[in-house]
């Protein structure tokens, strides 16, 4: 009997000892086996950003100019003064605008600039004083009875990044109630000349779901291209009929000239590339009616939208980079459809002869007069540039808003593009950035919560890790209100984010169902743990009844 | 003590299970072994100073090692079979012009082992470094002799058109199509190029993007069948074949060829992306650059061939697109897809390089060349009737050349029709041609499309062809042609054979044969034996770049003299090798492809190569580089194999997991029933004897059985 006790006793050890091996080294061993690497990704973070606050900081300088104020004024001016403002998109989106503003009074080099015939010699001469960092707006309040600016205007926009002012005319009333009268103006033109409401809204659209209401207002900034870091420009000479029209466009000259200074004055905005090339036998898709009224062919508005696809098969996607193409088609319409005419809604022929598709490009038509062929015709690229220049600004998104009333707009210059006019698609684009980074981010650690599955490479955490590092940097830039480098960081951003999206490794899903899984892993576990189970059961009940009769025993 | 005794057999219980997942890669690894091992052998025993394999040892790096076995195979090459006198003479002369002089240090018989090897690299190589001689004139774009050329075309680029149709002597029809694009711009020299006229600007792209220098990509559907056919203008072998130079300036040369590689799959809609460093090559000898310039450095080669891609149209139509008038107008428009893959041979190939723009070369140009080469077969379709015209082939005739081309222009071959006699051709043209095109001198009928009087009344051009007699004369048989096949049987070992036959009557010539064969074919390389007219022949030259698994495939070059009117033999066994069951593609027991061998010579010539170019010369005859008289360039491509790998039942994985799961079961469920259960002595039961006679005892009443 002693034996027996002897044996059973070595057998429950025994059953212990193989339960403690399964538990100790198998199961540990099966996890570690089978488990997906998943490096560590900054959630907490991420999670942080997704609620997005963001502050738009304007280095406002005002500068009163001799007259503008009197002297006791002048003593009083309060030396600087922040003004705040929140707005709130959405639940989790909201953004502040604060504007430092800096009152002082002009030196004497400034007022010498001041006094020039004109508001643009004036804004010019100013310039050559001094370089303003951009994002930073500078305003000069002239006298009111300054002959710089003409009668009904009462504010000068410059090239730069300034702006000429004419003072209030209560010069009597307290400083209190100028600068009051002052500050409703000032924010008309920083309005006009950094950002406002809608801008950023419409930067922010991407995060945003919008009502219809609001998208009809955001036409504008639709019609623009997405932000991207790079695009590639593409000129079109479209030849429909090369045995009649021997075309000779000088392009290089022409871009030289006209394109490329605007495309290296946006330069901080994005990289661009420039190619042309000329397509023959390239039809339109629409066959153009003959028109009696007008004793030419016309296409109408209405059938614009059908035009593009049968072109943009010969066009040809661009082979060596991934950036969006920004096409610009020169159309010269064959003998037989010649001349040529787009007509808006009423059928009147649009002068410029010219239309443009949203977030694609531009088409231009050009009509030759020809009477024998073949005909060597030299195009005239200032006309044509003189059309696809002011598409290229909308397609990149430089907005011309109707400016308030009162307000003068100076011309832009040989370049195209003042100052002013980069900053504000800078502040839009660098928040347009940060709000394209982070979403992406958010919904990429969203995606990886979900799917456990998905392995995590160290490459991927390490740019989801930057991606955040340069956000942050990119928002706190916004903050500090150093727009160049606010944009920088947001490229970077906004590159290294959809890099780790969009990289190959996320695709290499170690996904089985969950059937397979158990049809594996039965034949192996129900064997091996179910004798491990009932003897553990079995010892359980024996120990719960040997307690049991101890306890009757006692 | 029990625990401790429980704890071992659990142990050992584990590592049984894990046994079987580990034979799996011990047999893999035993491969590897052997491989080392033969090498090895090769290495000791060789006693044939001409027969020097390089190995790899993999604590060399790569390149370095490369260098280092060019130089030995260089030094040591056997040169008593040296090529015969007259080609070494030849070359010699050549090579006064064209080739920087030995380096001092080097032996005489190293120098002239040189001489001999630069051979082939000088006579493929012929516009390298072009000497102001009247030679090389062929390579003159024929902006000279072409005075009708409207100004401006002159001006910066030119294109080409061009058909030739030859009547084959099986009753098939050869209809080659030929497109160049000339562009006066330097691409080589940094400065960015980005405006386009008749270069297409995709292609721009990425030789600007990629620092290529020359790009040479085909498309081969259907085998050319050279013994029936004759020799092709332009030959390729089945599948896609994609070879490129890259410019010396590429400091990463394989991320280049990837990102290369993806974007032409991309642009022709091919499965080039498969290209990876299994099938990608450097040949040291057999590609060398056709165009300008005088890189030899193979580091900036890189060859592979796709044998298993299908051509079809989605291939075509971006090819088509490429051309300045697309397929609107000039010889495209007979480009309709349907009739162009119903025949038996299609093959379209794309061909970038620099070439010199004056005699002196003093300033490039980029060729681009699109070839597009057919087999038409009309014998079987058109009722035993031998005749042809444009319509029944293309279902089209011309009506225009291209507006933008300076020629445009259709050849029919009449050679072999000289009085008439043979067959008649409508509608007739007074213009003939003499062109010598590979070796051989023929006659061609010439309709040239910018003429308007080509197109007579009706405004189109349809040409008819009708035979009058049933069959023509004997063709002569190529002089170089080459086969392989696969000998052997049983899925473990096998045998590659490769026939070169040297149809020459009296001549020697060497060829170079290329060989690249894929990692899963372990080659050994101790059997090559190469033999010609049952003697064997030893080749002057052999470089041999084993394979690495899953990483690079074999390759093998050699310098084979073909002895003349005589087949060489050149066989090597191999052992196929065990794939990972995830490398199986999706049809496993179709087989696995291996790429054609390339043959390349310089092949004797029957009549006087045409080095004098006073007249203008067609397309199709200018694209190899002619620089002798007496010899031309060829290259000829094998079959591709098909051999049949070992091939599991794929549903073995789960097989053997069940099977083991279920014997680890078993024994582990007796293991457990022997630790854990308590035996004890029971008291035996009664048997069935005394259980059935105790019932039969009570039936009588009787006192039972204890």
């Amino acid at each position: 009997m002693a034996t027996i006790e002897v044996e059973r006793h070595r057998g429950r050890l025994a059953a212990l000892a193989i339960a403690a091996v399964v538990i100790a080294v198998g199961v540990p061993l099966w996890w570690k086996t089978t488990e997906t690497y998943r490096a560590w990704l900054p959630v907490a973070q991420i999670n942080q950003l997704a609620q997005l606050q963001l502050q738009l900081s304007v280095e406002v300088e005002v500068v009163f100019a001799r007259g503008s104020l009197s002297a006791e004024q002048q003593k009083k001016i309060p030396p600087s003064q922040t003004h705040q403002e929140a707005h709130a998109v959405d639940d989790s989106t909201r953004w502040r605008s604060s504007y430092e503003t800096r009152y002082r009074t002009a030196t004497i080099m400034e007022e010498e600039a001041l006094n020039q015939a004109s508001a643009e010699e004036a804004d010019g001469a100013l310039h050559m004083l001094s370089e303003n960092p951009s994002g930073s707006v500078v305003i000069y309040v002239v006298p009111e009875s300054s002959t710089l600016l003409s009668e009904a205007v009462s504010v000068y926009v410059g090239q730069r990044r300034t702006a000429l002012m004419r003072a209030v005319n209560q010069m009597r009333g307290g400083l209190k109630e100028i600068l009051d009268i002052l500050e409703t103006r000032i924010k008309q033109v920083l309005q006009v000349m950094s950002f406002s409401h809608s801008d950023i809204t419409a930067a922010l659209s991407s995060r945003v779901r919008l009502g219809d209401r609001s998208r009809e207002g955001l036409s504008d900034s639709m019609r623009a291209f997405k932000s991207s870091p790079g695009y590639e420009v593409t000129f079109s000479l479209l030849n429909p009929d090369p045995s009649s029209h021997r075309l000779h466009w000088e392009i290089e000259p022409a871009i030289h000239s006209y394109i490329q200074p605007f495309l290296t004055k946006m330069a901080p905005v994005a990289n661009f590339s420039l190619d042309s090339q000329i397509l023959y036998y390239a039809v339109l898709g629409v066959n153009p009616r003959y028109d009696p009224a007008l004793g030419a062919y016309t296409l109408n508005a209405d059938s614009l939208s059908h035009v593009i696809n049968p072109v943009e098969a010969r066009l040809g996607s661009s082979a060596a980079s991934s950036n969006p193409v920004l096409n610009f088609l020169l159309y010269v319409p064959d003998a037989h459809h010649s001349p040529l005419h787009i007509t808006d809604q009423r059928r009147d022929p649009v002068p410029s002869n010219a239309f443009s598709s949203p977030r694609w490009g531009g088409i231009m038509v050009y009509n030759v007069h020809t009477d024998s062929d073949p005909v060597d015709i030299h195009i005239d690229m200032r006309r044509v540039m003189g059309v696809f220049l002011p598409q290229l600004r909308l397609m990149l998104g430089v907005q011309s808003t109707a400016p308030p009333p009162g307000f003068l707009i100076g011309p832009c210059g040989t370049v195209g593009l003042a100052d002013w006019e980069l900053d504000r698609l800078m502040w839009s684009r660098s928040v347009e950035n940060v709000a394209t980074a982070m979403t992406t981010i958010t919904s990429l650690a969203q995606l990886l919560d979900q799917i456990g599955n998905i392995v995590i490479n160290d490459n991927i955490a390490e740019q989801v890790s930057s991606a955040v590092a340069s956000l942050q940097l990119a928002v706190g830039q916004l903050e500090a209100g150093n727009l160049g480098l606010a944009m920088q960081y947001s490229k970077e951003a906004i590159l290294q984010s959809e890099r780790a999206f969009f990289d190959p490794s996320l695709l290499h899903l170690l996904y089985f169902p969950d059937d397979q899984k158990f049809a594996i892993y039965i034949p192996l576990f129900l064997p091996m743990c179910v004798p491990i189970l009932l003897s553990l059961l079995k010892m359980g009940s024996e120990a719960r009844q040997r307690r049991q009769g101890q306890i009757k025993m006692d | 003590m029990a625990t401790y005794r429980c704890i071992i057999y659990m142990l050992a219980f584990i590592i049984c299970g894990s046994t079987v997942f580990i034979t799996a890669d011990i047999q893999t690894n035993q491969g590897k072994d052997a491989e080392s091992v033969f090498l090895e052998g090769v290495r000791g025993t060789t006693s044939d100073p001409s027969l020097v394999l390089s190995t790899d040892t993999e604590d060399q790096t790569q390149s370095a090692e490369k260098e280092q076995n060019r130089e030995a195979i260089e030094v040591e090459t056997n040169l008593v079979d040296a090529p015969s006198d007259n080609i070494v003479n030849h070359v010699h002369d050549t090579m006064q012009t064209t080739e920087p002089p030995p380096s001092e240090d080097q032996t005489q018989r190293f120098a002239k082992d040189e001489r001999i090897w630069k051979a082939t690299e000088v006579e493929e190589n012929l516009v390298a470094d072009a000497p102001p001689t009247p030679k090389e004139t062929d390579h003159v774009p024929e902006t000279e002799q072409t005075p009708d050329v409207p100004p401006e075309l002159t001006a910066k680029d030119q294109f080409q058109e061009e058909l030739v149709i030859r009547p084959l002597h099986s009753g098939d029809i050869y209809a080659s199509f030929q497109f160049r694009t000339l562009w006066d711009t330097d691409f080589l020299h940094g400065s960015k190029v980005s405006h386009y006229r008749l270069f297409p600007k995709s292609l721009g792209q990425v030789i600007s993007k990629f620092s290529v220098r020359e790009l040479h990509i085909s498309f081969t559907q259907g085998y050319w069948r050279t013994m029936q056919w004759g020799q092709p203008f332009l030959p390729s072998p089945p599948g896609a074949e994609l070879w490129v130079w890259f410019q010396d300036t590429v400091t990463d040369v394989d991320v280049a060829w990837k990102e290369l590689t993806n974007v032409l799959s991309g642009i022709f809609c091919a499965s080039l992306n498969f290209i990876d460093s299994t099938n990608t090559v450097q040949p040291s000898a057999s590609f060398k650059p056709l165009g300008v310039g005088n890189v030899t450095d193979q580091r900036f080669l890189r060859y592979a061939v796709l044998p298993r891609e299908i051509v079809c149209t989605e291939n075509l139509t971006p090819w088509k697109k490429l051309l300045p008038c697309g397929s609107k107008a000039g010889l495209a428009v007979l480009m309709k897809s349907e009739k162009l893959f119903h025949s038996s041979f299609h093959s379209q190939a794309l061909h970038i390089r620099p070439v010199c723009t004056d005699w002196k070369c003093t300033s490039t140009s980029w060729e681009l060349r699109q070839t597009l080469n057919i087999v038409l077969d009309l014998h079987t379709s058109g009722q035993g009737k031998r005749e042809w015209s444009l319509f029944k082939m293309f279902s089209r005739t011309l009506t225009e050349a291209c507006p933008l081309a300076s020629s445009s222009k259709v050849y029919v071959d009449v050679t072999d029709n000289p009085q008439g006699e043979l067959f008649d051709l409508s509608p007739a043209t007074s213009l003939l041609s003499q062109a010598v095109v590979l070796g051989d001198r023929r006659t061609y009928s010439v309709y040239d499309l910018t003429d308007p009087a080509t197109f007579g009344q009706t405004h189109s051009l349809n040409m008819l062809l009708r035979w009058k007699a049933a069959q023509s004369v004997e063709m002569l048989r190529p002089l170089l042609h080459g086969e392989r096949y696969v000998a052997g049987y049983g899925l473990q070992t096998g045998e590659i054979h490769t026939l070169v036959y040297n149809n020459h009557p009296y001549r020697a010539f060497p060829v170079l044969l290329l060989d690249i064969v894929p990692w899963y074919l372990r080659l050994y390389i101790h059997t090559l034996t190469v033999t010609s007219k049952g003697r064997s022949n030893k080749p002057s030259y052999i470089h041999y770049q084993p394979s690495k698994d899953r990483l690079q495939p074999h390759l093998l070059e050699m310098l084979i003299q073909l002895p003349p009117n005589s087949m060489t033999e050149v066989t090597v066994q191999f052992e196929r090798a065990l794939l990972k069951w995830t490398e199986y593609t999706p049809d496993p027991n179709h087989g696995f492809y291996v790429g054609s061998s390339v043959i390349s010579a310089l092949v004797p010539s029957v009549v006087a190569m045409d080095t004098n170019n006073t007249q203008e010369r067609p397309l199709f005859s200018s694209f190899f580089p002619c620089k002798e008289e007496s010899s031309y360039f060829m290259r000829v491509y094998t079959e591709p194999l098909l051999v049949n790998l070992p091939t599991p039942d794929f549903s073995m994985p789960y097989n053997v997991i069940c099977l083991t799961c279920t014997v680890v079961a078993v024994g582990y469920g007796s293991l457990y029933n022997l630790l854990t259960r308590t035996f004890q002595v029971e008291e035996p039961s009664q048997g069935l004897a005394k259980r059935l006679a105790n019932i039969i005892r009570r039936l009588r009443g009787v006192p039972l059985l204890s």
